[in-house]
């Protein structure tokens, strides 16, 4: 299918800023969360401290990481009241906004491994053997009894999404042969192999969003000319199925909690069959 | 298998039961738990060099016990931006320090010993236990004077920089007088730690002069002895029973110290053992 890229007409139909909106803002939100965390030590204006595992901003918020906070039980430790607090907050944020909104909006390896998946495209990989979706809750599950069974936070020792983010926020070295291990990985190994389908992260915020106020709803289906260009883009393309072509439910919205709310759908689609919605909006052109 | 964990799910009208589906399903699963254990495996055993904190890394002042600290620290570095000092770093990836663990070596930067201890307030979980308020009762280390060779103190001169330097002065550190055998007629100040002053802060490794310093602050676990439990050291139980557990001991004569009280063993006028006959 060397024919179109794929939001080839949704940019004929609405402009290449138009095509573009959502993965912009994304884009944009991404950096200002570095950008507040950046500020102090790079221009003595401290706005947020610490890092995205926990953090205090203006030095009244603080902000901790549910599924740190949660490895950190699992190890069999109860941290003080100043992190439970901060977990509670973010709980409360993304169990309305979307679990896995942090995937797409906050998280910095997200970049990394849509820039893969975007050259996967242009280059016409389809070689690879990628793992089961499902292999995420294992990870997650396994992160957690290692941490029983060790009394320390084996998964951090490993996990990419604190590494990178420690260092980009610290100016540690040492994580560009993450960044590089998870991008040739999604390369060349495995189709968005990382975010879809190993990282323990994604999947606890998945779980954590499962009951979400913000969907994204295929509420203009009727309109589906079938051009695939969303299933090409959306980093889980099993999730639009059921809302777009009514494959075991009747609502258009996407309820799947792998959903990323990351909105690349709306933007590519050259028909304007998707909107950002509440859960409870049902209307639907079919 | 007395219960089939897939029914339930292909007992959704639509779903024909197969049993290719089923063996689809479950080869699936067991291929998603053998990668999940398999990364699982691989993060413990990356981690496992990471299990004891190396000699020269210290931790923060009021830093739980290292097995405990690796459970609590959420490693956010929240303690190494409030440190005013610089002295503590977040370990970076590949470290032997585990990875994202606030530390600080001592021959770089020691701590100031802070009397707010900033550090242990801006922690969130508790790794660095609020119970330490008086930054004194640190035991972020225990310093060591490790090599007798080359401490200017114990070759006979007069150095004694840790000694000054170090915040719990006369305390922490001392400088014992012993009699320099090799000249016979000066001291030698030798730096004397003592475990139940010193905080581990640093700053007499940092100060040290040489080149390689002669004294330095390593982890309590690595820098201190053990005596078995059933020791009693006489002297100590003498004074908290007000005499001796054992009673008066016979007086054995000394030849040549005759006339002197029992336990003086100091000699009179020039001894012939020590003099090195040394003439201005
Ligand atoms: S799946 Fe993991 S790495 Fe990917 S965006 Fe979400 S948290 Fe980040
Ligand atoms: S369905 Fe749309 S919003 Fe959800 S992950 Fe896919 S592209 Fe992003
Ligand atoms: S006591 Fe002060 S100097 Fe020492 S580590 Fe804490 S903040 Fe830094
Ligand atoms: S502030 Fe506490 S939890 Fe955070 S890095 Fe320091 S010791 Fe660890
Ligand atoms: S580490 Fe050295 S300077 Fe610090 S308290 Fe101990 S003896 Fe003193």
């Amino acid at each position: 299918m060397e024919t179109m890229r794929p939001g080839a007409e949704a940019v004929r139909v609405k402009g290449w800023f138009g095509a573009h909106r959502w993965l912009i803002l994304r884009r944009i939100s991404q950096l200002t969360v570095l950008a507040l965390f950046l500020s102090g030590p790079w221009f003595g204006v401290w706005i947020a401290k610490g890092n995205l595992v926990s953090s205090l901003t203006l030095g009244v918020l603080p902000l901790t990481d549910p599924y740190l906070f949660v490895q950190s039980l699992a190890a069999g430790f109860m941290p003080a009241a100043t992190a439970l607090i901060g977990a509670a907050i973010v709980v409360a944020f993304y169990a309305l906004f979307g679990g896995r909104l942090y995937c797409a909006w906050v998280c910095p390896v997200n970049a990394v491994t849509d820039a893969a998946a975007w050259l996967r495209r242009r280059l016409g990989l389809k070689s690879g053997r990628v793992p089961d979706a499902n292999t995420r809750y294992w990870v997650l599950a396994g992160s957690l009894l290692a941490a029983a069974a060790t009394s320390s936070l084996v998964w951090e020792a490993v996990n990419p999404v604190t590494i990178v983010q420690r260092s980009l926020i610290f100016g540690l070295g040492g994580s560009l042969a993450v960044v590089i291990a998870i991008f040739a990985y999604d390369l060349l190994v495995a189709s968005r192999g990382w975010c879809g389908h190993l990282c323990p992260m994604g999947a606890f915020y998945g779980l954590l969003g499962q009951k979400s106020l913000l969907r994204i709803t295929a509420d203009q289906r009727g309109a589906c000319d079938d051009c695939m260009d969303c299933f090409t883009v959306c980093p889980e393309p099993q999730v639009i199925r059921p809302a777009l072509k009514k494959a075991g439910q009747d609502s258009p919205l996407i309820l799947d909690r792998d959903c990323t709310n990351c909105g690349r759908c709306i933007d590519v689609c050259g028909r304007n069959v998707f909107h950002f919605t509440h859960r409870f909006d049902q209307r639907s052109d079919s | 298998m007395q219960t089939d964990p897939t029914a339930k799910l292909q007992g959704k009208p639509g779903a024909a039961p197969t049993s290719v589906a089923r063996r689809k399903f479950l080869n699936s699963i067991a291929a998603a738990a053998g990668t999940g254990c398999l990364l699982t495996l691989g993060a413990v055993m990356a981690g496992r060099p990471a299990a004891a904190n190396p000699a020269q890394a210290l931790r923060p002042p009021g830093a739980l016990a290292e097995e405990d600290f690796l459970a609590a620290c959420i490693r956010c570095g929240l303690c190494v931006r409030d440190c005013p000092y610089d002295t503590l770093k977040l370990a970076p990836f590949g470290d032997t320090v585990a990875n994202g663990t606030p530390f600080f070596t001592a021959r770089q930067v020691a701590c100031e010993m802070c009397d707010d201890i900033p550090c242990v307030k801006a922690c969130p979980t508790g790794a660095l236990t609020p119970k330490l308020n008086d930054i004194h009762e640190a035991k972020m280390g225990l310093a060591v004077l490790s090599d007798h060779e080359t401490c200017l103190n114990f070759l006979g001169l007069r150095c004694d920089v840790c000694y000054r330097v170090c915040p719990v002065i006369d305390q922490a550190i001392t400088l014992e007088n012993v009699h320099n055998q090799r000249s016979d007629r000066h001291a030698m100040l030798l730096p004397t730690v003592h475990s139940d002053h010193c905080t581990g802060c640093g700053k007499c490794e940092k100060a040290c002069v040489l080149p390689e310093p002669a004294i330095k602050v390593m982890p309590i676990s690595l820098a201190r002895g053990k005596l078995p439990e059933h020791y009693r050291k006489g002297w100590e139980e003498k004074a908290k029973h007000g005499g001796s557990l054992i009673g008066d001991q016979v007086e054995m004569p000394v030849r040549g110290m005759e006339g002197k009280a029992y336990g003086d063993s100091r000699v009179d006028g020039p001894a012939a053992g020590l003099n090195s006959g040394w003439k201005p």
